[in-house]
């Protein structure tokens, strides 16, 4: 594409294309404002009332006596997305890595289709199977299991119910590997393949490879997709609120009931009664929408990085 | 400077990529501490030679091949011959440099030491094999830099240097010059010259000139078939096959 295009060329056409795209792009980001704009004029009376560094400590949700604190709700989503995060990038990155590097081509879509349709799947279905299937092996299984074998921690001690952080982090996991999976495979693609065969040809094994030439080009990608998977996690709220107990608690243990900040605003929103209850509301989404906001801006970013390579091969 | 024992010997070696039929029977050897230059037009075949002398071949999707290679008179595709093993006696450069961007300099030379767990001073082999590779006084005051920071010659001739330091006793060359001015060409062609003292090598070129100047022997193919393989001045000076002598004196290619 030549720099500047000769002033002739301009037509019109071209003209009112670059306009429509430009009022509908430009559209996206005024509604992304408005959004950060409404609600922080309806959280607004809250937070003053409360005060912001009061409402984020606070650990009592009381809105009959409007008392307003945020904290169960965050350590909640904090406890469960990490937690997904924990569970899934292993996984993930183990599968993404043996689907570009190990198997055969052929192999690699035959996988990466299920994985990718596992991301269409509603919301509400991965809660329901989490109540009905995950919970009852939580509780009767896993649970018991991990309290015999690691219950010298606090993370697996106390009433084994299924329902609480772990169900929760268990489902994330499930629902945020797709998107993992897939990113860090098309990261992985990007690898030039002189770089292996560099490895390879100094006597490296497949694994040493891997390591050497492989994952330090992808880690910045890698680290994106990561991320992209956390905003996933902590935005989610229809199959978290289904497990995850909705029980006003900050507990160490992982087997306990919790409460997450999608949870509380689904559940309480369509009865919220008196401007502070909805304020209230509204500034837990205000956390929330800037949390991801802010790690899906860096993910895209890093990904961004290594898709143009910072470490590019050159001749 | 030959002692005429055979390094590399290849008999019938036929190579496929899924229904490409890439090289047909191929077979000739290669003399200890000698250089044979492999050339031909693209596509016939010169890539595809060297890999499979060792075993990248096989890495590639779909790609078969039957025949025998010997070095040393060792089966390549005998039971007990790890590919790893192999490629660490039987070292490769690319046609592209391709040093580890995230290494630094000094690291990239020793990634192969600590590839395959040589112990002793490192420090000291790494210095040997930038020195044979002529570039220790062009980088040993900046060697904890990216070796992006290098210019294309000298990252030709640091992954040379990084072949070099595990102690390879064949060294592939794939077209390592075909990407460099003539300057780092020149510079690489005289460290050939240099290797060949403590080496067999192979090298693929597209650049007739730089095959008469560095080989003893050479090999021309064309179409999958060693067309006629023989000292380089015969082939260059006196060549048997008409297709030969159209080749090196450019009537096609």
């Amino acid at each position: 594409m030549p720099e500047e295009a000769p002033r002739a060329r301009v037509n019109l056409p071209d003209r009112a294309w670059a306009l429509g795209q430009g009022v509908l792009g430009g559209g996206v980001l005024v509604v992304g404002a408005l959004i950060l704009l409404e609600l922080w004029r309806v959280a607004a009376p809250a937070l003053q009332k409360v005060g912001l560094w009061h409402f984020i400590t606070g650990t009592t949700w009381d809105p009959v006596r409007d008392l307003y604190g945020a904290l169960p709700f965050i350590y909640g989503t904090v406890v469960t997305s990490v937690l997904g995060l924990l569970i899934a990038l292993p996984v993930s990155l183990g599968l993404a890595l043996f689907l570009t590097e190990m198997s055969p081509p052929r192999f690699r879509t035959a996988i990466s289709f299920p994985i990718s349709l596992l991301a269409g799947i509603p919301s509400v279905v991965y809660g329901l199977w989490g109540l009905f299937v995950l919970v009852p092996i939580l509780r009767h299984k896993v649970e018991p299991f991990l309290s015999a074998t690691l219950g010298f921690l606090p993370f697996f001690r106390g009433a084994e119910i299924g329902l609480g952080y772990l169900a929760a982090g268990v489902i994330l996991a499930i629902m945020i590997l797709p998107t993992i999976t897939s990113i860090s495979i098309e990261v992985l693609m990007t690898v030039p393949g002189p770089l292996r065969e560099a490895a390879l040809a100094l006597g490296a094994t497949r694994w040493e490879a891997i390591r050497i030439a492989v994952l330090p080009h992808a880690r910045a990608g890698i680290l994106g997709a990561t991320i992209l998977g956390l905003g996933r996690a902590l935005g989610e709220t229809m199959a978290v609120t289904m497990v995850i107990g909705n029980s006003l608690n900050i507990s160490l243990s992982l087997f306990a009931p919790g409460y997450s900040l999608p949870a509380i605003i689904a559940n309480e929103f369509a009865e919220a009664s008196g401007v502070l209850h909805t304020g209230a509301l509204a500034a837990l989404g205000l956390i929330l929408f800037i949390v991801t906001l802010l790690l899906n801006i860096l993910a895209r970013l890093l990904v961004r990085m290594s898709r143009r390579g910072p470490a590019r091969v050159t001749a | 400077m030959n002692n005429g024992s055979k390094k590399i010997e290849v008999q019938k070696l036929n190579a496929w990529f899924g229904a490409t039929h890439a090289l047909r029977d191929v077979s000739l050897s290669v003399e200890q501490n000698s250089v044979l230059a492999v050339i031909g037009p693209s596509g016939c075949g010169k890539t595809t030679f060297v890999r499979c002398i060792n075993r990248m071949h096989e890495l590639s999707p779909s790609a078969r091949q039957s025949g025998r290679i010997l070095v040393d008179g060792q089966d390549l595709h005998a039971r007990g011959v790890d590919p790893v093993d192999l490629r660490r006696r039987v070292g490769m450069v690319f046609q592209r440099a391709n040093p580890f961007p995230t290494m630094s300099i000094y690291d990239n030379v020793a990634a192969g030491l600590i590839l395959n767990g040589i112990g002793g001073k490192h420090r000291d082999l790494v210095e040997k094999s930038l020195r044979q590779a002529a570039l220790w006084d062009e980088v040993k005051d900046r060697l904890p830099q990216s070796p992006l920071s290098l210019s294309g010659g000298q990252q030709q001739r640091l992954c040379i240097a990084r072949a070099l330091t595990i102690g390879p006793e064949v060294l592939l060359m794939d077209e390592p010059a075909s990407a460099l001015d003539p300057i780092a060409t020149a510079k690489i062609e005289e460290l050939i010259r240099e290797l060949q003292e403590s080496l067999t090598i192979v090298i693929v070129t597209h650049n007739m000139q730089q095959a008469a100047r560095v080989s003893d022997w050479t090999a021309f193919f064309y179409l999958g078939e060693l067309v006629e393989h023989g000292k380089t001045e015969q082939i260059f000076s006196n060549p048997r096959e008409p297709r030969t002598e159209d080749y090196v004196t450019g009537k096609f290619g």
